[in-house]
């Protein structure tokens, strides 16, 4: 994407240039061009603030509402007409009194305990897989390439009620390892680690391998160093998938000890869904660490958008 | 430097240590083979079966697909479904274009709108079901919002097409950010010297947009798409939060995902019957990826 945003001073400033300083000095005020190169008239910026603070409140003022909604207190009416956006007495009480309704800590370590074996399983697993399919010569590398192609074209969702009497055979139904296992190494992130692996050099590997270094080594110390960004994009999507997931955990859950953040959240809307400050507090609980781990990696989670894409 | 063709490097490379390159693969494929490739398979077998959740079943041949037939349950799911992506579908297409055009240029404070644009997208479908149950509420803010103009409160959740709606709404609300950065990546790479020779012409941005842009963005589109369109047949959980687990009032809101889920879970769950209709599942998102993709075709030849 080419820069759009440049002062007519930038433009104009060549090195040794004699109108250099004149040019600085008059064009101090920034102005804005649009992709033909053309100034941007005050009125369109404006307008265009306006749009997108307009798509800003529709995209972030259902999270304020809620986080509002989960701070007021007992007395405060939250059905108040015409709604009252602040909480007059915020108060966390709201979150003590979920966790005395459903085990919401418990529920929010089972997510954890699930995303964080996501994260290893899919790491390991598609590294290691993908590896095999770039780098590694062997009978049957097609077949198993296609393998990983055809279970992407297969929708969990078609599939659900079999993985269901596959775990209730394994004994695993109602365990995490029950939740985890369908999803611990993506079709996806093996064909997506694959490509990052077959877009190295080969130069690099080889003189390791003149060097003596066996397989492992070079897997270990070279090729997946390289391929730290999109090693990345696993870890980060295989935490949302599986911190998010709803209709697996769902069928594979029966016990309310076992719940997920998302299954158990869902038994409180269905038990309590009088009280909507209780559920506005179990949702923020639910969706603050993503939106913090979001704040933090924007742009493995974009770059995760590109590359998912292909996903058929 | 002949000896040294990439083939031979790379063969040098590869040729050793023969067990390792299965040990590399193993994990993934064991993986994907059981909890994949054999449920898959597995489907298929049940749905010619009258298996139940405990009881193994005897084979029944196609009676699973004829009693589908006449099942009503079935078709109200799958009208619904249906709905679900001709409601959807021109909305995911067109509006992140819309959006990504609001973002594309580099003005003060646009990383902040992209990233807030976005994060629908993190949030779990779950947490986003219920803030939107919440928001339609029969006193909930939209309703009280309405009040204050001096419109009456309306049924977001109590009517079965609006349910629908609201619940097709959400699943809108929530992909915007998502299909937004597909297209700003896609926007990037619409060649400059395009708009600036149209804009020589005296085409204004309009003009641009239906000329340039949309033309040039037609395979991005296609994949949107056809993601967007498997995505909102299989819907699940928007239906499921919005309605209730019954799917709505006398269950008119099912959705195919909702009817798998609900007749062949649980103790009595009928595996064979919902295999069928999961069966059923699985080639319509075919035939959708198809019908997608011919179209795309279609469009090219006419180009």
């Amino acid at each position: 994407m080419t820069d759009t945003l440049r002062t007519p001073g930038e433009r104009s400033a060549r090195p040794g240039h004699p109108t250099t300083d004149t040019a600085r000095r008059t064009g101090r005020r920034t102005r804005f061009t649009d992709d033909t190169g053309r100034r941007v008239r005050p009125w369109e910026l404006v307008l265009r603030y306006l749009l997108l603070l307009g798509v800003l409140a529709l995209t972030i003022g259902p999270f304020l509402w809620q986080l509002s909604t989960s701070l007021k207190g007992p007395t405060e009416d939250i059905y108040s007409s015409p709604p009252s956006f602040l909480p007059d007495h915020p108060t966390l009480h709201n979150y003590g009194r979920v966790a005395d309704v459903i085990p919401v800590w418990d529920y929010a370590l089972n997510s954890l305990k699930v995303a964080v074996a996501s994260v290893v399983t899919n790491c390991v697993g598609s590294a290691l897989a993908g590896y095999a399919l770039a780098r590694l010569r062997y009978r049957g590398r097609r077949v198993a390439t296609l393998v990983f192609i055809l279970a992407l074209l297969v929708p969990a969702e078609s599939i659900i009620i079999a993985q269901f009497t596959t775990m209730r055979s394994l004994d695993l139904n109602n365990t995490l390892i029950g939740v985890v296992l369908p999803g611990c190494v993506g079709a996806l992130n093996v064909l997506l680690m694959r490509n990052a692996f077959l877009n190295l050099p080969y130069e690099i590997e080889e003189a390791a391998f003149v060097d003596g270094a066996n397989v492992w080594q070079r897997f270990l110390r070279i090729a997946l160093p390289s391929v730290r960004g999109t090693l990345a994009v696993v870890a980060i999507f295989a935490f949302m998938g599986a911190w998010d997931d709803f209709l697996w955990p769902l069928i594979v859950l029966g016990d309310p000890s076992k719940f997920t953040l998302t299954v158990g959240l869902n038994y409180l809307h269905g038990t309590f869904a009088n009280d909507q400050r209780l559920v506005a507090a179990g949702t923020i609980i639910a969706v603050a660490p993503l939106i913090a781990l979001f704040a933090c990696l924007q742009r493995y989670f974009f770059r995760g958008v590109g590359e998912g894409a292909v996903k058929g | 430097m002949a000896l040294s063709s990439p083939a031979r490097r790379g063969s040098r490379v590869r040729r050793q240590l023969p067990s390792s390159p299965w040990l590399f693969a193993a994990p993934g494929l064991l993986v994907t083979a059981a909890f994949v490739l054999y449920p898959f398979v597995s489907t298929v077998v049940n749905s010619f079966t009258d298996r139940r959740t405990l009881v193994p079943g005897d084979f029944v041949g196609l009676a699973n697909y004829r009693e589908m037939l006449h099942d009503d349950q079935f078709w109200v799911a799958l009208r619904n479904s249906t709905l679900y992506v001709v409601g959807v579908v021109p909305a995911l297409v067109i509006l992140p274009l819309l959006l990504a055009l609001l973002v594309q240029k580099h003005i003060p404070g646009i990383a902040f709108f992209r990233s807030a644009f976005y994060t629908p997208v993190v949030a779990s479908i779950v947490v986003v079901g219920l803030i939107w149950v919440w928001l339609l509420d029969e006193r909930g803010l939209i309703n009280s919002l309405l009040e204050t103009l001096g419109a009456g409160p309306v049924g977001f959740l109590s009517d079965q097409w609006l349910i629908l709606l609201s619940a097709m709404a959400v699943t809108v609300w929530k992909g915007l950010g998502y299909y937004m950065i597909i297209y700003l990546a896609a926007l990037a790479n619409v060649p400059r010297e395009l708009h600036e020779a149209a804009a020589v012409d005296g085409a204004g941005a309009v003009r641009r947009f239906l000329s340039v842009t949309v033309p040039a963005l037609r395979s991005t589109m296609v994949l949107v798409a056809a993601l967007s369109s498997v995505s909102a047949f299989k819907v699940f959980s928007e239906v499921y939060l919005i309605a209730n687990p019954t799917g709505g009032p006398g269950g008119e809101d099912t959705t195919l995902v909702m009817l798998v889920q609900r007749t062949g879970t649980g103790l009595s769950g009928r595996v064979g019957y919902a295999s069928a209709i999961s069966v059923v599942v699985f080639l319509i998102t075919v035939v959708l990826m198809l019908l997608v993709l011919r179209a795309d075709r279609k469009d090219e030849a006419q180009a």
